[in-house]
Formats: structure tokens, C-alpha cells, sequence
């Protein structure tokens, strides 16, 4: 028996308030989709229906790109950056005002615990428009040109709905760009959400418009010949997909897109921290994360202990309510991914590796899955090579320094990787090898608005966040 | 009994793993995030109070403050029978023996601090001496000091043997062994004190003499906790854990039985296993726990001050 066990501890959700339909963001306004069709937004946690939303047709992005055009001409690329970074300020401060609100919507559409919306995204999204805000009357000692490229079209991924958003929305507008965004269809509702906070900023109409939809409505967005700059993060297939309608059209691309990232521990590594970095590496939000550390690398002879305390580390997480505030994981985003994670997970033992869960229960409703390591597992496996995109680790050993980061870079993706070991030369002669476009040492998954983010090879092309992130917005 | 350490001390205790400053105070500052409420608050107040070792350590100490705060010791809270004793008195081994006429028959432990507390200059036969007078006088716990200055300098054999030889002293007496954190600075010594105390026969580890700052904090408790759970997976003998000084509300008492729960485990959620050594936090407990069952905060007057 349990002598204290945490008594449920939910994050009350009466300070949202969710209509039950919405329309489309087009210049300033929500306004009805020409489109009849409507997508059904549902809870992760216990499938039920949270609102509907407007799946917006060619002829509504259409609008969305005229209002996006004409409010870069007359008013936004014209405007002196300290006007426009004034907006981004009153963005930030409001975000933070309303923080505890986006924070449950953001948990209640995506299934990520409260926990991490409201101590890890929440924060970097005000962070995130904070520091754009102070680059829009600095932008001639960046480093690039200074002057705007146009109308963005963004597209965002379910994963971190408002935070994607904030990386996408934050620096366009600091450079004097006008953004036609589609959040994904199973998380819109943070989005629309921002779209009510650019209004009570009064944020001039038509800079940034946000049209609701699924795939035909993301095609429609990035296809429109008015878009001078694309911008996507998301599956790797369809980034390919992107990159081919958007080849020969003269728009500028940046894609961030999926990832298999090494978890290298050496074996001087401080090995408690590291089994921390590992959970955190693997099962923040779910493995829903496209810089997970979803492969470690173990120096094999301190691979048993390691495993040793690091299933006993996995036996403490809470599995359950993502609105409950002692919730470490949370529910799978949609019955798709979580089909997709089911059958990667069946082809990991199917190729011969183990697979051990902890003994959690799991609730009845909702997309669950347990918090998964395979060991015996092989760099021909596929849980080795594809993304899972959930809470599913493959650990690999490793014998010496060279054999280390020959199999982290054996991947054809590279966003990211993290490196254990309390030898300063060691981390740096690793770090200089690894074809990362993060390397974090001795900790994983950690971000700052001012350190640029993005991929190597089928990870992707172009940087966001920092000073680097501006270039994508500038000719 | 104490075990032996193979080979070479320095060489066992400098290659225990090393501990990442800043991933500890991140997990130790995540697990303070937890949020208790209701009934695992009331379970969680009301072995914090069992859990605390009511402390008095001053040269101002009487007899006649040491016969109150006995008292407090076994009846915390006068207008509320069901709040259950504390752990143990902390005294100065001089009211040792008016302690423990205070406190007979009781159940309440008597810990007193010995070996020249609390900077520990003085030699090892007045450490001895101490340690003996204050068992005589009926202590039933002993909390020594290591010389951390001996650790400081490299000289760990030195501090294994002070510790067997005040152990043996001991005789039936538990010997709490103080690490006094604050001066040993490093997480990565704190890990190794941990260690060598625990392999010369502590019976608890402790953090702080409350005379240093900074005294008891979360990471520094979290680390003697992984200690004391390694060290029972690797001996099979298991070690108690004690945060000392700096401990002032219900609220950071909580957090530490947290790191308890998640680092070393339910078994370690016992008196027998976890002290608190505080001497202002009983009374807040106390104000946390009536607030639980009336809904109401009642004036610290209502709280007996000893």
C-alpha cells in the first residue's frame, strides 16, 4: 500500500472558454468559410468533441492572401520597426497575461500535460515573440538584407501548436512580413485563440490571417501564387511534397521536418542527470517531438546499470490526466499517430528487439500509450531508422568514441543530439562530429528563442530562432 | 557494522559517477512542482510532524526551555489529541539527561548532537567523550559532525575513521553522521561524503548543522537520497536521511517528502528513515494541518511557542 499517494490535483478548465464553432482569421476578422466543410476538433484525453472548425477551401485562402497582400503594402512593410515591435511586445505581454487560459486550451486539444504548457510552452511563446520584438529596429546590424520578403504562408505541426506558431508568426512580422498561417486540424484551437490576442492588440488587419483546414487546405497554402515565402514544419514526406510544388516557383522554402536523434552516454557520464536527460529526451510531450532523443547510445559497459535505473526512473512517471498538475505523460494527439506508433512499435518486437513498458494503467477513453524502451536493438531495425513519433525509445551500445558517433550520424535525418559525458574534451571532439543541427550537452531538450534551431539532411533546410532565424524572412 | 572500502578510498570515492550541477537543480526544482492537495496533504502533514526532530541548540539552552519543548515533543498540539508526536528532541549533550526525564516512557527519541558540534575542532578523544557522555545521559541517537576539514584536504581516511570509532561508542544509540553540506560546497563532494559515511557504519546521513548557510536544500537532499538508495542496492543495508536547518513551512516540508516518494522510495517514508531536524517548523505544520480539518486558519497564538 501507498503511504502518500498524490491525491488528484486538476488544473481547473472553467478558465477557457471554448465556442462551440469558429470561423476563419482574414483581415482582422473571423469571418464564415466559403468552404461548407467542418473538421471536428476532439479531446485527446477522452475523445470528446472540444469545437468545430472551418476547413477553408481555395477561394478562402485566396481571401486570406489578398487581405495578407494588401496589409504588407499599405501598412505593415512600410511601418518603422519600432512601431512594428511595439505590436510584438503587446503580443508577448498579452500571451503572458492570458498564459493559465492557453496553457489548459493548449492541453485540452493537444493532450500534453499541464505541467509542460504551462512551465515549458507557454513561457518560450512569450519568449519567443519577446525577443522578435526587440530584432524589428535592429535589423540593419543583423547581418542580412532589411527588407521583407511579402506574404509567408505557414504551416504548422500538432505537437506544439502555439509554440510552432510563435516560431513561424514572431520573427515574419518583426521583419515586416504578412503571414497566411494553417495550424494543424487536430490542434487549432490555440491558434484561433492568438488570433482573438492580435485583435485586442489591435494589430493592424490583414498581417496575420489564419485559415483552418487539413491537407487540401495546407496544398492551397503553400501552392498560392502569392505567396512569396514558405515556411512548414512537419513530416518529412510532406515536406518532400512541399519542396516539389514549390521548386521553380521562386519562392524562398525553410522545412523543418522530422528526426532520429542520438542520445550519446559515455560511461564517465553523471549518470543520474543522464537518465533524467534521457526521460526528458524521449517522453516530453509524448515523444511527440521532432528532436527527440529517440535512440540512445550507451557505452556498452555501463550499459546494465544505466538501464537498471532508468527503467526504475520510467516506473515513477504518472501516465493520466494531462490537466491533472502531477501528470508527467500525457495522451497521444489523435487515433492516427497513435496507430502509427502502435505498428512500429509491433514491427520492433516483429525484427527481434525487446520491448519493456512499466506496469501503469492506462485510462479507458482516449489515445494512451505506455512509455516504451526496446533493448537488442540493431541499426537495420526500423525503430532504429524511422521516426515513431511517440514515447518509444531504441537503445543501441556503443563501444568506443568513433563507433558512438559513427552510428548517431548513421541516420538519414540529423535535427538532433545530445552528448553525456563529464569530460569537457570529449563533449567538444563528439560535438564537432555529430551532423546535428543541435547538439545539446549534458542536458536534452532544451530551447531558447535566442539559439537557432533546424536540420541536416531529411531534417530539413533553414534555421529558426536567434539571429540566424531572421534570414529566412529577408531579401 | 561497518564494511570495508576495497583498495584505495580516494580512488572508490573519486570514482563514484559525478553529479551535473545543473540537471540536478533542474530535477529537484521540477519535483517542487508537485502539487499535494487534500488527502495526500493530510497524510503528507501528519508524517511530517512524525517525522521531525524537535531541535534546540543553543548556548542560551536551559533546563526549563528543554522540559518545554519535551513537552511539544509529545503533545504538539495541546487543543488537538490526534496530532501525533514527533520523531525525536535534538539537544546539546549537557540536557541530555534533563531531556530524558522529560521525555521517559514517552517513545519520543533523544538525539543529542556530540563530537564537539558544530565545527568538530577538538580531538578525537573529546569527540569520544562526548559521544559517551551523551549516551550515558540516555540519548537513544547521536548526531555527529565529520571533520570536514580533514575531508577538504584529501585526508578521507581520517573521517572513515573518526566515524567508526564514534559509532562504536554508540553502542546501541543510531548515529545520525552531519556532512555539513554548506561547507563541502560541491554536489560531487556531497555525493562522496554520502558515501563514506554510509560504508563507516552511519546509521542516517544529515546535511547541515543549521549553523551553516546555506543549510538543507532540495538538491542537496536529493543526491544524499540517491546515495542512500544506491548504497542499499548495491549492501542490501539501508540508510536514513536527514535535511537539517532552513526547513520552515509545511510547504517546503512537503517538497521534501516528495523528493523522498520519487528518488528513494515508499520504504524510506518513515520516522525510521526521514527526519526532519527543525525546530520552527512543527508549528507551522500543525497551523497547515488544523487548516486542512476546519477550513480555517486559526492566529500563530493558537500554536504554543516553546
Amino acid at each position: 500500500m501507498e503511504i502518500f499517494e498524490y491525491a488528484p490535483a486538476p488544473e481547473s478548465r472553467s478558465i477557457v472558454t471554448i465556442r462551440p464553432s469558429y470561423d476563419l482569421f482574414i483581415d482582422g476578422e473571423f469571418v464564415a468559410a466559403k468552404s461548407d466543410e467542418r473538421i471536428v476538433t476532439v479531446n485527446p484525453a477522452d475523445e470528446e468533441p472540444l469545437s468545430e472548425v472551418a476547413a477553408a477551401g481555395e477561394a478562402d485562402v485566396d481571401r486570406a492572401f489578398t487581405a495578407a497582400r494588401r496589409a504588407f503594402e499599405r501598412v505593415w512593410s512600410p511601418m518603422p520597426g519600432a512601431e512594428r515591435g511595439k505590436y510584438l511586445f503587446r503580443i508577448a505581454r498579452i500571451i503572458q497575461e492570458r498564459a493559465r487560459e492557453l496553457a489548459v486550451l493548449e492541453s485540452l486539444d493537444n493532450g500534453k500535460p499541464i505541467k509542460e504548457t504551462r512551465d515549458i510552452d507557454l513561457p518560450l511563446v512569450a519568449a519567443h515573440f519577446f525577443y522578435y520584438a526587440g530584432w524589428a529596429d535592429k535589423l540593419a546590424h543583423a547581418g542580412f538584407g532589411t527588407r521583407p520578403l511579402g506574404v509567408a504562408a505557414q504551416v504548422i505541426p500538432w505537437n506544439f501548436p502555439l509554440l510552432m506558431l510563435a516560431w513561424k508568426v514572431a520573427p515574419a512580422l518583426a521583419t515586416g512580413n504578412t503571414v497566411v498561417l494553417k495550424p494543424a486540424e487536430t490542434t487549432p484551437l490555440t491558434a484561433l485563440a492568438f488570433a482573438e490576442i492580435c485583435q485586442e492588440a489591435g494589430l493592424p488587419p490583414g498581417v496575420v490571417n489564419i485559415v483552418t483546414g487539413a491537407g487540401d487546405t495546407g496544398r492551397a497554402v503553400v501552392a498560392h501564387p502569392g505567396a512569396d515565402k514558405v515556411a512548414f514544419t512537419g513530416s518529412t514526406d510532406v515536406g518532400r511534397e512541399i519542396a516539389r510544388a514549390v521548386a521553380g516557383t521562386g519562392k524562398r522554402l525553410t522545412l523543418e521536418l522530422g528526426g532520429k536523434g542520438a542520445n550519446i552516454v559515455y560511461d564517465d557520464a553523471a549518470i543520474d542527470q543522464a537518465v533524467e536527460g534521457i526521460v526528458s529526451g524521449i517522453f516530453f510531450n509524448q515523444g511527440h517531438v521532432c528532436c527527440a532523443g529517440s535512440r540512445l547510445l550507451v557505452q556498452e559497459s555501463i550499459a546494465e546499470e544505466l538501464l537498471a535505473k532508468l527503467r526504475a526512473r520510467i516506473e515513477r512517471l504518472r501516465l493520466g490526466d494531462p490537466l491533472d498538475k502531477n501528470t508527467d505523460i500525457g495522451a497521444v494527439n489523435s487515433a492516427a499517430q497513435l496507430a502509427r506508433i502502435r505498428e512500429l512499435a509491433a514491427a520492433g518486437e516483429a525484427e527481434g528487439a525487446t520491448g519493456w513498458s512499466p506496469a501503469c494503467p492506462l485510462p479507458e477513453r482516449g489515445y494512451w500509450f505506455r512509455p516504451t524502451v526496446f533493448t537488442g536493438v540493431t541499426q537495420a531495425h526500423r525503430i532504429a531508422r524511422e521516426e515513431i513519433f511517440g514515447p518509444v525509445l531504441s537503445v543501441l551500445t556503443f563501444r568506443t568514441p568513433e563507433e558512438a558517433v559513427a552510428k548517431a550520424n548513421n541516420t538519414p535525418y540529423g535535427l538532433s543530439a545530445g552528448v553525456w559525458t563529464e569530460k569537457g574534451s570529449l563533449m567538444l571532439w563528439t560535438a564537432s562530429r555529430l551532423r546535428a543541427g543541435v547538439v545539446w550537452s549534458n542536458t536534452f531538450n532544451v530551447f531558447d528563442p535566442a539559439s537557432p534551431f533546424g536540420g541536416y539532411k531529411e531534417s530539413g533546410y533553414g534555421r529558426e530562432g536567434g539571429r540566424h532565424g531572421l534570414e529566412a524572412y529577408l531579401g | 557494522m561497518p564494511d570495508t572500502i576495497p583498495g584505495s578510498l580516494r580512488a572508490y570515492l573519486h570514482g563514484l559517477p559525478g553529479v551535473d550541477e545543473v540537471g540536478v537543480r533542474k530535477r529537484a526544482a521540477d519535483l517542487a512542482t508537485r502539487s499535494i492537495k487534500t488527502t495526500a496533504k493530510r497524510a503528507a502533514l501528519d508524517l511530517a510532524i512524525r517525522m521531525v526532530d524537535l531541535t534546540t541548540l543553543e548556548g542560551a539552552d536551559t533546563p526549563g526551555k528543554v522540559r518545554a519543548l519535551a513537552a511539544k515533543a509529545m503533545r504538539p498540539d495541546p487543543s488537538d489529541a490526534t496530532a501525533p508526536p514527533v520523531a525525536a528532541l535534538c539537544v546539546y549533550p549537557d540536557m541530555v539527561a534533563v531531556a530524558a526525564e522529560a521525555l521517559a516512557g514517552s517513545g519520543v527519541g533523544l538525539a543529542s548532537v556530540a563530537t564537539g558540534f558544530p565545527s568538530g575542532r577538538t580531538s578525537l578523544e573529546v569527540k569520544l567523550a562526548d559521544t559517551a557522555a551523551a549516551v550515558a545521559a540516555g540519548a537513544t541517537e547521536i548526531d555527529m559532525v565529520i571533520d570536514r576539514g580533514a575531508f577538504l584536504a584529501g585526508d578521507h581516511g581520517k573521517v572513515f575513521d573518526e566515524i567508526t570509532a564514534v559509532k562504536e561508542r554508540c553502542g546501541e544509540a543510531h548515529l545520525k553522521v552531519i556532512l555539513e553540506t554548506g561547507e563541502l560546497v560541491t554536489y560531487d563532494n556531497v555525493r562522496r561524503a554520502s558515501w563514506l559515511a554510509m560504508h563507516a557504519g552511519a546509521d542516517f546521513i544529515k546535511t547541515s548543522t543549521g549553523k551553516v548557510a546555506p543549510a538543507a536544500t532540495l538538491p542537496v537532499t536529493l543526491i544524499m537520497l540517491e546515495a542512500v538508495r544506491d548504497y542499499r542496492a548495491a549492501t542490501g543495508r539501508q540508510v536514513g536521511v536527514k535535511p537539517a536547518g532552513g526547513i520552515r513551512t509545511a510547504k517546503d516540508a512537503i517538497r521534501y517528502l516528495v523528493l523522498v516518494k520519487e528518488i528513494a522510495g515508499d520504504d524510506w517514508l518513515d520516522p525510521a528513515w526521514f527526519r526532519l531536524g527543525a525546530s520552527t517548523l512543527l508549528n507551522d505544520l500543525l497551523m497547515q494541518r488544523t487548516k486542512l480539518s476546519t477550513g480555517h486558519y486559526s492566529g500563530p497564538d493558537y500554536y504554543t511557542i516553546d
